[in-house]
């Protein structure tokens, strides 16, 4: 039968342009810019400085918080210099600019496409190999991912459970890589299971992807403990919450992280990456990125080395449609508009979509006519009216009151809103406050 | 290359309107506006044609002149509220009784609020009572459904069902009343009422059609039959001679009307499942008490607008939370 998660939700229009696109390798440009914040937590420290000759795979910036990520050369070259580039916040951040020369690979990295089934690491040597190859969530959050192996002391896992849902309409990135690595990806399921102890895997995928399903199924069908699970098409069914629900029935509590309740989700791009840094020795230095749009020529799934700018990632897809509006780095639903193409892929680069200036354009807002509809398809069971008046008000206690923290930011509140309210930007507003007026009281 | 627009996700809508919704509820309207034009006539169609068309000139004005905001007729409310407000009167209604109830709605019931959205009441109830109050006799004279369906003025009225019962002591004399029709007849629309109320079947099908479309969620309309039908259930167990049978309360007067077009108005419903409930069960369970204990012999309109004034309590009952309890299994 078809689970999925209970409460709320929404069926935006697929257009998945891109689905079976086989996925194309881009050749690195001359010049590569590397983002220094390019996971959730603290921005790494460079461990280059200019004029240094770097390989490809070779460390150039360390994690050194408690959450934050090492940072990888994607190319060989030297150092350009360490300067701010503008990146996907629209801001101007430390990066490391690389020219490159040649792609000369660090050694004893294993580039061959052989299969590596055996695992010859401690569940302990994995959680560090991970560390040392800056594997972060690449399902577009980004968080460390040896952050989240290590299960802290009382609590135990009992489920891993492997996000393939791909929910943002457009995206199909993870979809492709299911149809081409399934069976790297599922030994990097075997790894992370063996590094958080457990013996169960699901791999939730939702079944607009019946292909996907059926290879997985084929890889998974010699492993006891790994199932993969049909979901319910429902938006916003890879929020970590929300797959957690819908694979094991099990909800999170509020402000609490899934161990809570025995569950690690990993996303299945980071099980590939995984699979990449502790069979082969490569370091997370590439992805796989989703180019598409209406207007877009050739919508394709490329794999691109971390710190190509965006600008040479549409150019291959057939370059920017005539009557382009907006740029988005994500899916629809929650990735994040940027204002220039030279914005460089990170980590955390699921998709690069392009919308005409028609669909650019945000709907003409009337008054809340208070039809519920965004308490309903809630996927968090909130009501974004009142967090969105809150906001509008500056109302921050009410905020906190009505649980503005609990957002997962899945904006379906206003993708619904028949008055076009700009429910999730003042919800944002809402958190951001909320969120320091917490933190202050704490101090 | 032209600017980059740049703001928040999300970058989809679903592009549903307030005009759309509003064009869904007229479209479920017209079942019931053609059974009123067949029953009663020209006066009907006349009739509509004065409420919808003196409501949009009253919200432009008022939005012109004291407001001084865009236009909102374009969103078509001011439409559903005129066509409400017809289907809430006896199809004989002077006119200029009609146009005052129209501006009871709109101007006093509406925009006095802030416009659609921010009315605590329904603009249509709001006028509807008001006309009742102050003009209760034109307001309580019913066209003879059929027989004055060719005549403009000086049409046989008649009296109503739920009339017939309230003036009967007992339910064997309003049965044997001969101008009691049978169930048939007025599940059909075939009694005397007010315009848009007579056709139960009409209302039902306008009122699945919402459902289907999902302009309105089960809870309003099922909960106000349910606590109809309970509440006259149950009085009619304790003593079937004095009270009449639940079937007849729902197909006699506005209760289909009430349950799916004038309880469900969104702007002034609650916003949660539950307090829908509620407020739905408790719409019907008043419905009921008007009618059997209260003055009036019909009493949805009053029930309705005695539960919009609870909507801000019932929307203190909070839907339920994601991870609120914790369920493991
Ligand atoms: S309030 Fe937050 S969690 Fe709820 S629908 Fe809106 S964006 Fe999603
Ligand atoms: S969906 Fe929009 S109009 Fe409806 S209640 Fe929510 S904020 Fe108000």
């Amino acid at each position: 039968m078809l689970k999925t998660f209970k409460l709320g939700g929404v069926h935006p229009p697929e257009n998945k342009l891109s689905a079976h696109k086989a996925i194309e390798a881009i050749e690195a440009p001359e010049k590569i810019f590397v983002p220094l914040g390019q996971n959730l937590g603290a921005p790494s420290v460079a461990t280059v400085k200019r004029g240094d000759k770097v390989k490809t795979g070779q460390l150039i910036a360390k994690g050194e918080a408690f959450i934050s990520a090492m940072i990888h050369s994607p190319v060989s070259g030297t150092v350009d210099k360490i300067d701010t580039h503008i990146d996907a916040s629209g801001y101007r951040r430390d990066t490391i600019i690389i020219t490159r020369e040649g792609d000369e690979w660090e050694e004893g990295i294993d580039l061959s496409a052989d299969l590596r089934k055996e695992i010859t690491l401690s569940p302990q040597e994995i959680v560090e190999k991970v560390k040392a190859s800056g594997i972060v969530g690449l399902g577009g959050a980004t968080f460390p991912t040896h952050v989240k192996l290590m299960v802290p002391d009382g609590k135990k896992a009992e489920y891993l459970i492997i996000n393939a849902v791909e929910c943002e309409p457009y995206l199909t990135a993870d979809h492709q890589l299911m149809l081409e690595k399934a069976d790297e990806i599922v030994v990097g399921v075997q790894i992370l299971m063996k590094a958080i102890g457990v013996d169960k895997a699901i791999i939730g995928i939702e079944n607009n992807k019946p292909d996907a399903i059926e290879h997985m199924n084929k890889s998974v069908a010699n492993f006891a403990g790994i199932t993969v699970q049909a979901l319910k098409v429902m938006y916003p069914q890879g929020a970590e919450k929300q797959l957690i629900k819908a694979c094991v029935n099990r909800e999170v509590p509020s402000g609490k992280l899934p161990i809570e309740v025995g569950c690690v989700v990993q996303n299945v791009g980071t099980a590939f990456a995984v699979y990449e840094a502790v069979q082969k020795n490569k370091p997370l230095i590439e992805r796989v990125v989703t180019v598409t749009g209406k207007n877009v020529s050739i919508p394709s799934n490329f794999m691109a080395r971390i710190g190509t700018p965006v600008s040479l990632l549409i150019e291959k897809a057939g370059g920017i449609p005539e009557d382009n509006g907006k740029i988005i780095n994500g899916g629809p639903m929650m990735g994040k508009a940027i204002n220039s193409t030279d914005v460089p892929v990170t980590k955390g680069t699921s998709g690069i979509l392009l919308m005409s200036e028609k669909e650019a354009k945000r709907v003409r807002e009337y008054n809340c006519v208070r039809c519920a509809r965004c308490t309903t398809v809630c996927p968090m069971g909130l009501e974004p009216f009142l967090l969105g008046l809150a906001g509008e008000s500056l109302d921050w206690e009410i905020a906190e009151k009505e649980q503005v923290m609990d957002c997962i930011e899945c904006g379906s509140c206003q993708y619904t809103c028949p008055s076009g309210r700009p429910l999730l930007d003042n919800i944002r507003l809402g958190k951001f406050k909320v969120g320091q007026i917490m933190r202050s009281r704490k101090n | 290359m032209s600017l980059l627009t740049v703001s928040g996700s999300p970058h989809v809508h679903e592009k549903g309107n307030v005009s759309k919704i509003m064009l869904f509820v007229i479209i479920a309207m017209l079942p019931a506006f053609i059974a009123s034009a067949w029953m009663f006539g020209i006066g009907a169609v006349k009739v509509f044609a004065v409420s919808i068309i003196a409501c949009i000139l009253f919200e432009w004005l008022v939005q012109k002149f004291l407001i001084k905001g865009p236009n909102t007729v374009s969103d078509y409310s001011a439409i559903v509220t005129g066509m409400l407000l017809a289907f809430n009167v006896p199809s004989n209604l002077p006119v200029w009784i009609l146009i005052i109830g129209a501006f009871v709605s709109i101007v006093i019931g509406k925009m006095s609020f802030g416009g659609l959205g921010k009315n605590p009441f329904n603009p249509a109830l709001v006028g509807r009572v008001f006309m009742l109050i102050s003009f209760p006799v034109p307001m309580t004279s019913w066209p003879k459904p059929l027989e004055s369906a060719s005549q403009l003025t000086d049409v046989i009225t008649g009296p109503t069902p739920l009339g017939i019962l309230k003036e009967s002591s007992n339910v064997a004399e309003a049965m044997s009343n001969p101008a009691m029709p049978d169930y048939l007849q007025m599940f059909w629309g075939n009694m005397g009422g007010s315009a848009g109320e007579i056709s139960a079947i009409a209302l039902l099908a306008g009122g699945l059609f919402l459902l289907l479309t999902r302009v309105i969620s089960w809870h309003i309309p099922v909960s106000f039959l349910l606590g109809a039908t309970m509440f006259a259930g149950a009085l009619w167990l304790a003593d079937p001679t004095i009270y009449i049978d639940p079937l007849f309360h729902l197909i006699a007067g506005g209760m289909m009307l009430a349950a799916f077009f004038m309880a469900t108005d969104m702007v002034s419903s609650p916003m949660t499942p539950w307090g829908m409930l509620i407020f739905g069960f408790m719409g019907g369970v008043l419905t009921i008490i008007i009618r059997v204990f209260g003055a009036y012999p019909e009493g949805a309109s009053f029930a309705i607008l005695i539960m919009n004034a609870f909507v801000p309590l019932l929307n203190k009952i909070k839907p339920k939370r994601f991870g609120e309890e914790v369920k493991n299994g």
